[in-house]
């Protein structure tokens, strides 16, 4: 078992024929992933990377039963392309694309949650369930098939807690970068509750950063759903107030969403903190006694 | 992106949203043609500059002479406003707002922003509007009161009547709020705000509702669909090295530390951060080359990095997912050679490529200290400048 995706999850992609979908998608399929197909308007049936290209995802559906999306298009199409993909039945969209206007995401969730659509990102690196199937612009390489699962709203520190828990032998059951946009489609809670239920899953890492406040109802969703031992590494301590950090995600306002905050929130909740982006694995190690 | 309060006045305008008469100067000699267009004998002068606080650090003041608004402008034009939202430096006053004195009765406050617990645009007002509403937040939020706006339906007035009702207005007054509201929501929603605060929003001695401050910043996000937005952003109002770097798509903050920092992804930017002041260092920097970082928006990077004088070493912590190590080896060299690097310089590459790009940096011959980990490359590079 592992959350969200496995080795028999059929995978297309929006954006199919674009330069970094293609990439992407090549390194998805040499990872394993099963690609069945794409989607670019108006190249509908040619062939790319060995796979038929579909006009619309209703077509590809119909054509190839996939059931996941993951989506490449750039941001001014990002809200139709998520849209398009939750219309046409798909149960899981996985949007990597940056830069979708926030208005457009408020709207793009109602409609997702409505159509019984799970929209993981945007503005994230994607899923992996290592071992068996990738969605995503992670590097496959780092990953380890195991017993973590982990969970963060930046692409990169996932990476890090994903090598500091491979190293140590642990591997991970699957990961899910949820974006660092200020409306994403998945939140930590939600991953959360997957985690608790899949029973591959023995410790749970999540990583947080400043702003919102997403940290703070995980952990009180923590303290009375979760049983798993979890631990959480919450970046930008030292993050100027008020000052913007590039990310949506990562602006203070009026003392709420600092990293000190999220890190009280997390220990009253029972959560193994750690201060160092460096000691994410370190801290699964003491927690768990492996 | 922020816009001057003049600014998102004339977009109030365009809504029909009712603010006071008012006309900027960008020098003294524009005065007596603003007054007398103006009514009355009282005026406010106002300093437009891209932060809060401006009442209280004495940009804001009522006149009641041509010339107290000649010693205003001559005050501020030119200089740096200083308030508590901003930095030691403050903002560079370029232009002042001269308007009409309302005479007020009573203060409200009303801001909207998109909430990232209920996902909604939320709309909040208060009736203690004033320079304390941060306080009354605080410490009587009970005085706050809020509605959200429907994804799909978008707002309706029963939302404008809570709020209304909630700030005991009159019957007509009621009305205004209504339109004041629908009116708002639709703005907010056409030019894409992500902040929207009127404080305060007053009733003035006529028992009318009127704006007279207004604060707009627009969801960056969606830029590319605003352009008569774009057209107006003051630059002058944002960090130079800040907005440099945004024009390279480099997202940097400037901080006081000697550690410059280049890395990807903001969360790993921020930790990178976290971990250089754990062991003991100060970053110079906060910046993040993105995710589709080529060699050239690297180099670029790096002359931004070095263009802050305090710097004494730099660490580029680069985790490859979608950038590849090895371009972003290609670029630091590439800068190196073309810029010259007289300081310490830490690299930790891993992920996409890591392999490629350490050997390419290590036949570079240039003077690199490769790190494997992130707590070795802080400990590096921390040791480097003490």
């Amino acid at each position: 078992m592992s959350i969200l995706i496995d080795k028999n999850t059929k995978v297309i992609c929006q954006g199919f024929t674009g330069s970094q979908a293609t990439q992407h998608c090549e390194q998805c399929i040499d990872y394993g992933t099963i690609f069945v197909g794409g989607v670019t308007p108006g190249k509908g049936g040619q062939n790319h990377l060995g796979l038929p290209v579909f006009n619309t995802v209703k077509e590809a559906v119909s054509s190839t039963r996939a059931s996941a999306s993951l989506i490449f298009v750039p941001a001014k199409f990002g809200k139709q392309s998520i849209l398009e993909a939750a219309e046409a039945g798909i149960d899981l969209i996985v949007c990597i694309t940056e830069g979708i206007p926030t208005l457009d995401m408020i709207e793009v969730k109602v409609r997702c949650d409505q159509l019984g659509s799970r929209l993981i990102g945007p503005n994230c690196p994607g899923v992996i369930t290592p071992g068996e199937s990738k969605m995503g612009i992670m590097p496959g390489d780092i990953h380890l098939p195991g017993k973590v699962g982990v969970i963060s709203r930046s692409g990169t520190l996932t990476y890090e807690a994903v090598k500091q828990t491979t190293d140590l032998g642990f591997g991970q059951s699957s990961c899910v970068g949820i974006g660092g946009d200020p409306v994403p489609g998945s939140s930590f809670i939600d991953m959360l509750s997957l985690f608790e239920s899949d029973p591959l899953t023995e410790a749970i890492v999540m990583v947080g950063e400043i702003g919102g406040t997403a940290e703070e109802a995980a952990a009180e969703f923590i303290q009375s759903n979760v049983s798993k031992p979890v631990v959480s590494y919450i970046a930008g301590v030292t993050a100027p107030s008020g000052k913007r950090m590039g990310h949506a995600g990562a602006i203070i306002a009026g003392g709420k969403g600092t990293a000190e905050e999220k890190f009280k929130a997390l220990q009253r909740a029972g959560v193994h903190t750690v201060r160092s982006p460096a000691e994410i694995g370190k801290g699964v190690e003491e927690i768990t006694g492996w | 992106m922020n816009l001057h309060e003049y600014q998102a006045k004339e977009i109030f305008r365009e809504y029909g949203i009712p603010v006071s008469k008012g006309m900027t100067v960008v020098n003294s000699g524009e005065i007596t043609k603003v007054i007398n267009s103006l009514k009355g004998k009282k005026w406010v002068v106002k300093a437009q500059v891209h932060a809060g606080g401006r009442g209280k650090a004495g940009g804001v003041e009522l006149v009641n002479s041509v010339s107290e608004v000649e010693e205003f402008t001559e005050k501020w034009l030119g200089k740096n406003l200083v308030t508590y939202q901003t930095d030691e430096k403050g903002q560079p006053v370029n232009t002042i707002l001269i308007e009409e004195f309302t005479d007020i009765d009573k203060e409200l406050y009303l801001g909207a922003v998109i909430d990232r617990e209920s996902q909604r645009l939320v709309f909040m007002t208060s009736s203690e509007g004033g320079v304390n509403i941060e306080e009354v937040a605080s410490t009587t939020p009970e005085k706050i009161f809020q509605v959200a706006v429907d994804p799909l339906n978008g707002p309706s007035s029963n939302e404008a009547d809570y709020l209304s009702t909630k700030l005991n207005l009159t019957d007509s007054q009621k009305l205004e709020f209504q339109t004041l509201y629908l009116s708002l929501t639709k703005m907010f929603i056409e030019k894409d705000l992500s902040l929207l605060e009127i404080n305060p929003l007053v009733i003035n001695a006529e028992g009318n509702l009127i704006c007279l401050d207004a604060k707009i910043n627009v969801d960056s996000n969606a830029l590319y669909r605003q352009e008569s937005l774009v057209a107006i952003n003051d630059i002058s109002q944002e960090d130079e090295r800040e907005s440099h770097a945004s024009k390279w798509n480099l997202s940097y903050v400037s901080l006081d530390g000697n550690i410059g920092c280049m890395v990807n992804g903001a969360g790993l930017a921020m930790g990178t951060m976290d971990i250089i002041k754990l062991q003991g260092g100060e970053p110079a920097n906060f910046l993040d080359v993105g995710g589709a970082a080529d060699s050239k928006r690297v180099a670029e990077a790096f002359k931004i990095i070095l263009s802050d004088k305090a710097v004494e070493a730099v660490l580029i912590n680069i985790f490859g997912g979608i950038v590849r190590c090895d371009v972003i080896a290609d670029g630091i060299i590439k800068a190196v050679e073309e810029i010259g690097v007289n300081v310490p310089v830490v690299v930790r590459l891993e992920g996409n490529n890591a392999e490629l790009g350490s050997q390419k940096l290590s036949q570079s011959g240039l003077n690199i200290i490769s790190a494997s980990g992130l707590e070795e490359a802080a400990k590096l590079v921390v040791g480097s400048v003490s």
